[in-house]
């Protein structure tokens, strides 16, 4: 009797041990849409009021922690501008988002500072799927961005392709990394993780198809721009009160 | 100030995909050397047709090898052509490669046939082999020589648009990315094709003086002297659309030369203005000239051309350092640069590199001790 006992115990940890492995690996790749969720009654949009920011870094934090992202790599960043009386423009951003922004060493004579958080656009024309051979990056119905990482080849086209840096060769995995929206929260109801850490509400997630979204109604109510339109591939992240400076 | 987006501090183009266009474009030059002779009838590049057209076999044979090394998952690089994306302009690469691979192999088999047959009816391995690759077949006779003859040349000529869409489109991967102002000109495929052109009569003459001294040949004047003349006139057209499309951004002033501008004074100054341009390009550009101008003794013209040769074949390098590397360090914020030193022992580092660039010499040799590559080494050369 205590043997059987001592076997189901045994079978137990070793289920949740198994559990516990396979939870991070499945939390990597962008998970197909589930249960009851209709990528066609969506378009994800996405939305920066940089009026807002204040730099803290909560939602780069929350986005590794998430997604599992390696360290010196990213899916979200904050840049920090600071601009002189001379119209000399400073660009950092953070190392280290645990550590978050340190003081400048010389601030000078600072008269405008700001900062953006930048991530993936997901662009209606997106560069990065037009030169991916194998068709491993894609667009989902519903407006993300994705790679396929078990198609993916790792030829880095795709990274040398985007005009906003946002791609990435994960050193783990070999393959194409990047922002997915979160997609596994996304269908499941759940904010961006990014979105959901920002204490601000500088970083706004919505559905572009529903007028009463707070993306939609930002959008309708506020200036916005995006980044590099010249490119022609129409981003979905729009930005509210950007700066001339930021690229 | 400087300033790079986080992901762009690490290069994911490095020293393998320097080698890969550096490879192809020895390809589509040694090709088209070979084409001038069995297509144009360029009579006085006879000595170096058939090592040409070898060269250009076994420099594609190595070709795709950088890019399996860089991939990131090798074991799938085969869905390019399975399950390609044909908005892709890398998902022309299978098609491009394996067609101009196939026509590469059928033209060696023709052209080569003579020399494939004398081998096969002797005894010994390289005799099976010779026999395996005439599939058995080891009649010969007038009728077949000019029926190898005719497709031989069927062959070289249509080899020649698919040597330059070949290299074209390794110029096209870089010259269509919108996103990388120093790559995305539409002169970038032209370029390419022409220094590829320029890399290959450079290791053709380079090799040929190495072989010819190793065995102690006289080396063909008069061959020498052609290639040297068509490796002027390229390496003209070439350099002229480097410096015009650089020239034209310059005088433009746009917004982009403000940081171009610094790429070039800065980041590439030394590979790209001093090595690239005034080194390896200006010099040879003049010990050329002399050898086209002026009448010299053949050896202090053989001197200068083969000094030209080696000089050029290091500038196309360079040439592809300063493309893939440097527009890597230019970072898509336009506020600053990042850096890149190679690995020595690193999966795509400097010793990898070597190595496959190696390799084709090494096969060469061994196609070479099956069926001679130089008239000078036929049996019937020596005795003339």
């Amino acid at each position: 009797m205590s043997d059987a006992v001592t076997r189901r115990e045994a079978l137990k940890i070793l289920g949740a041990g198994v559990g516990l492995i396979f939870v991070p690996i499945g939390r990597l790749e962008a998970a197909e849409p589930g249960g009851d969720y209709d990528p066609d009654k969506h378009y994800w949009g996405y939305a920066v009021d940089t009026t807002k920011c204040i730099g803290c870094c909560a939602c780069m934090r929350a986005c590794r922690a998430e997604n599992d992202v390696p360290d010196g790599y990213y899916r979200t960043w904050i840049e920090r501008y600071t601009i002189d009386a001379k119209g000399e423009v400073r660009v950092d951003t953070v190392e280290d988002e645990k550590l978050g922004f340190q003081d400048l060493e010389d601030e000078g004579d600072t008269v405008k500072a700001f900062f953006v958080p930048k991530i993936c656009n997901h662009c209606e024309k997106s560069v990065c799927n037009q030169v991916c051979p194998v068709g491993a990056a894609y667009r989902t119905q519903d407006g993300a961005v994705l790679v396929d990482t078990k198609r993916c080849i790792g030829c880095g086209y795709c990274v040398q392709a985007c005009p906003y840096g946002s791609r990435f060769i994960n050193p783990r995995t070999h393959t194409a990394d990047k922002c997915t929206l979160c997609y596994h929260r996304i269908t499941k109801g759940l904010l961006p993780a990014c979105v959901q850490a920002c204490p601000k509400g500088a970083r706004v997630f919505g559905d572009l198809n529903d007028p009463k979204s707070a993306i939609s109604i930002l959008l309708k109510q506020r200036r916005y721009r995006v980044l590099k339109p010249e490119m022609g591939t129409h981003p979905k992240c729009y930005y509210v009160g950007l700066d001339r400076e930021v690229i | 100030m400087n300033y790079v987006f986080p992901n762009e501090l690490h290069v994911t183009w490095s020293v393998m995909i320097v080698l890969y266009p550096f490879i192809t474009g020895l390809v589509a030059g040694a090709f088209i050397v070979s084409s001038l002779y069995h297509v144009f009838g360029r009579k006085e590049l006879k000595p170096v047709a058939r090592f040409s057209l070898a060269s250009a076999f076994v420099f594609l044979l190595f070709a795709p090898i950088p890019l399996q090394i860089h991939l990131g998952h090798p074991e799938r690089s085969l869905n390019i052509m399975i399950t390609p994306n044909f908005s892709s302009a890398m998902a022309g690469f299978g098609y491009i490669y394996s067609t101009y691979l196939v026509l590469v192999v059928l033209e060696i088999w023709f052209v080569f046939r003579g020399d494939f047959l004398a081998r096969a009816r002797g005894t010994g391995p390289a005799a099976w082999l010779c026999r395996v690759i005439l599939l058995f077949d080891l009649r010969e006779d007038d009728a077949t020589r000019r029926a190898d003859a005719k497709i031989a040349k069927f062959l070289a000529g249509l080899g020649i648009p698919l040597a330059c869409l070949m290299h074209c489109y390794v110029g096209f991967l870089f010259g269509s990315l919108k996103a990388n102002t120093w790559w995305s000109t539409a002169l970038m495929f032209v370029i390419f094709i022409f220094s590829a052109i320029v890399s290959g009569i450079s290791v053709l003459i380079f090799h040929y003086f190495l072989v010819s001294w190793i065995n102690r040949w006289r080396v063909d004047a008069s061959c020498v002297h052609a290639l040297a003349r068509y490796l002027w006139g390229f390496m003209i057209i070439a350099v002229a659309l480097e410096l015009l499309e650089v020239l034209s951004i310059a005088y433009k002033q746009t917004e982009e030369w403000e940081i171009l501008g610094l790429l070039i004074s800065k980041k590439l100054f030394v590979s790209y203005v001093v090595l690239q341009l005034a080194v390896f390009s200006l010099i040879p550009f003049l010990l050329l000239a002399a050898t086209a101008l002026f009448r010299l003794r053949d050896r202090l013209a053989s001197g200068l051309i083969v000094t030209a040769a080696t000089m050029l074949l290091i500038q196309v390098l360079l040439m592809r350092w300063n493309v893939v590397i440097g527009g890597q360090l230019l970072s898509k914020s336009m506020r600053g640069f990042t850096s890149y030193l190679p690995g020595i022992w690193e999966k795509e580092g400097l010793v990898m590199a070597a190595i496959i660039f190696t390799m084709p010499f090494v096969i060469l040799y061994v196609f070479h001790r099956i069926v001679p590559l130089f008239p000078s080494s036929r049996p019937e050369a020596v005795t003339t």
